[in-house]
């Protein structure tokens, strides 16, 4: 596991993928609206976003299916607009899979080698380590209907890999499968991509699956970039209500931003009282006035007995109670006009799970706060 | 309960294929039947000579204008089978993959031969390819001949003309349909893999269309080589098939006996052939299932 580490290269100054200024629209729908991006040699990188925001098309301009209506697409440096998919240095894993249904295993993986006329032999070896690589050995021979949903998806990538893609662009590719599959196969393309050291463009709209597996992560909303970032930065320090609310749970909580007060951001909340927050956890423009201030289920805290004490704390009833196993989600009344808030907490030996009604003392740290 | 609803659901599936199944028997067993008798008996002027023989299929076999029928029918659909398949292709790629929003008026429209009765359109031809008909007057007005071309109309090129238009929709709509279910994104694929348009043509879409090809030809193949009609109309003497020489062995020639033999074994031969194409067909579903 060490090793893989090791493997990987990123180097960020060399955009493997660059996209300036584009736009993409179908008849009078505008669905990429002037987007810059790069990518960097070597990155896994997530698009990630609710159907219809945009990403699926950005991922088709850079495999070359679609033509932008304006701006520039280039790869490993070079311009590549108006290149086809077959003259790209990038392949990609559909969401459909597209397994040729006419070709077996074997011939499916070999397909986009053909046209360099290798030997029989030599052909043969490169497809069966290509198998290998995906843990697909043993089924060169296997019709493509006989293939379970999983083993597609390692046929499809399989197909893409044989290429030495430059850049491997994945639509949704996981979609698809059953929950624990999709575990084990996020995984593995982790550790292929470690491995290899390609460049990964995933298209995604699992905010959980875009957490585990990339490097980068842009959040895109309505044709936009909405957020662009490492995965903590994007789960931490969401830059808008939007944002937040799409990448997992956050509990927003209004209030009014009264200004600077011994370097710190003084923020009156009805609910949480007095706040006072870093000037990191807050946009550096935003003026005095209504503000939005979010925490995550995860920074809070249920106080199980009087030794418990947290910076801050509050006394909230339980309106309702969700029972995960390893967790228990707590949705909480607050005083004041916000709406009830969900606090998460680990179940651990002899912890206690309260029920609706119960009052509980819940604690809360500044730090954890991001005001939107 | 379980007996007697299996007993009822049965009972229920023989009411509903009962009446076709009593309809195939009567119409369809029975003549069959009645002809295969009838092949191995032989006509003694006016009456039947009930006694079993093979005489019939040795006079096919020994005759030389027998021969040459089955064999000119033969020819004859399996050139209009491949040019109506050739013909209809580019049609239906257009209409599946260009089609657009005009997919179903496009479709609409090559129903409307369909509208006219097939005897008319078969009239038609005769007034275009005619002695004195529009191909020929319209060439000598504007001075391209001086006589009227012959060999357009009353020959074979006549029949597999006006077979190959009467049959195109039926190649049309197979082919249209196993064109339809091609998942586009294999072609993106095929594409992506490094393949020219030309390419993923080949390698994607003519095998995955194959079933609609091969169905498209059956369609085409195994009534055109029965036609009667077209070649009466249309074909001359030159341009006769075997089914007129059926239809000439039981009437005028009053040898039905020779007539059941001659059926049979055209029919023979097309059975022949659709199971080539059906084993054809076979072979490509399997891989595609």
């Amino acid at each position: 596991m060490a090793s893989s580490s090791t493997a990987k290269i990123i180097d960020r100054n060399i955009p493997m993928v660059k996209l300036e200024n584009i736009r993409k629209s179908f008849d009078d729908l505008e669905v990429v609206k002037g987007l810059d991006l790069e990518i960097g040699s070597g990155e896994f990188f997530s698009l990630l976003g609710p159907s219809g925001c945009g990403k699926t098309t950005l991922l088709r301009m850079i495999a070359g299916f679609e033509t932008p209506n304006s701006g520039i697409v280039s790869i490993a440096g070079e311009e590549m607009t108006n290149f086809d998919a077959n003259e790209r240095p990038t392949n990609m894993v559909f969401q459909s899979y597209a397994i040729f249904p006419h070709l077996n295993v074997g011939e499916n993986v070999a397909y986009g080698l053909k046209k360099l006329r290798l030997p029989k032999n030599e052909m043969k070896a490169r497809v069966l380590d290509m198998l290998k690589l995906v843990d697909l050995d043993g089924l060169y021979d296997r019709p493509s209907y006989a293939l379970s949903g999983g083993q597609k998806q390692r046929v499809a990538l399989a197909r893409a890999l044989i290429m030495q893609p430059k850049v491997l662009l994945l639509d949704e590719p996981l979609s698809a499968l059953d929950k624990k599959l999709r575990e084990q196969m996020q995984h593995e393309l982790r550790r292929l991509q470690r491995t290899l050291g390609i460049t990964f463009v995933l298209v995604t709209h699992d905010q959980e699956e875009a957490l585990i597996m990339s490097d980068r992560i842009a959040v895109m909303f309505d044709g936009k970039i909405a957020q662009l970032g490492h995965p903590q930065e994007i789960y931490e320090r969401p830059v808008t209500k939007k944002v937040a609310s799409f990448i997992g749970v956050m509990n927003f909580v209004s209030g009014e931003y009264l200004g600077k007060k011994g370097g710190k951001l003084h923020v009156r909340t009805s609910s949480l009282g007095e706040v006072f927050l870093k000037p990191g956890q807050m946009a550096s423009d935003l003026q005095p006035g209504n503000v939005t201030l979010g925490l995550r289920p995860e920074m809070l805290t249920v106080l199980y007995s009087t030794n418990d004490n947290s910076e801050n704390e509050f006394k909230a009833k339980i309106t309702n109670v969700s029972y995960y196993g390893d967790m228990t989600y707590y949705s909480v009344e607050m005083p004041g006009p916000d709406d009830d808030i969900s606090i998460s907490m680990r179940n651990t030996v002899g912890r206690h799970v309260y029920s609706v009604g119960d009052v509980v003392r819940i604690g809360w740290g500044a730090a954890s706060i991001v005001a939107l | 309960m379980k007996v007697s609803i299996q007993i009822k659901q049965s009972l229920d599936g023989w009411r509903l294929i009962g009446t076709p199944f009593v309809f195939g028997l009567l119409l369809l067993l029975t003549p069959i039947f009645l002809m295969v008798l009838l092949s191995f008996w032989t006509q003694d002027y006016l009456d039947l000579n009930r006694t079993f023989t093979l005489a019939n299929y040795k006079e096919i076999f020994s005759h030389p204008v027998f021969i040459t029928l089955i064999k000119r029918s033969v020819n004859i659909s399996l050139f209009v089978t491949a040019l109506t398949v050739l013909l209809a292709f580019p049609v239906a790629y257009y209409i599946s993959f260009y089609g657009g929003k005009r997919k179903s008026l496009l479709l609409f429209l090559i129903t409307i031969p369909f509208w006219t009765s097939y005897l008319l359109r078969i009239f038609l031809w005769k007034i275009i390819l005619g002695y004195n008909g529009v191909i020929n007057s319209g060439l000598i007005s504007l001075n391209f001949i001086q006589e009227p071309l012959t060999f357009i109309l009353y020959n074979s090129n006549a029949v597999v003309l006006a077979l190959a238009h009467a049959w195109a929709p039926f190649a049309i709509f197979p082919i249209y349909v196993s064109l339809e279910k091609i998942d586009r994104s294999l072609l993106e694929a095929g594409r992506d893999l490094g393949d020219t348009a030309i390419r993923s043509f080949f390698r994607i879409t003519l095998p995955l269309a194959m079933p609609g090809i091969i169905a498209a030809s059956l369609i085409v193949f195994i009534p055109t080589i029965g036609d009667y009609v077209t070649p009466k109309l249309v074909g001359g003497t030159e341009g006769m098939m075997v089914a007129n020489m059926i239809q000439v062995q039981f009437s005028k020639a009053n040898n039905a006996p020779l007539a059941a033999a001659l059926a049979l074994v055209s029919l023979s031969i097309v059975v022949l052939i659709s199971l080539v194409f059906l084993f054809l067909n076979r072979k490509y579903l399997r891989r595609q299932i």
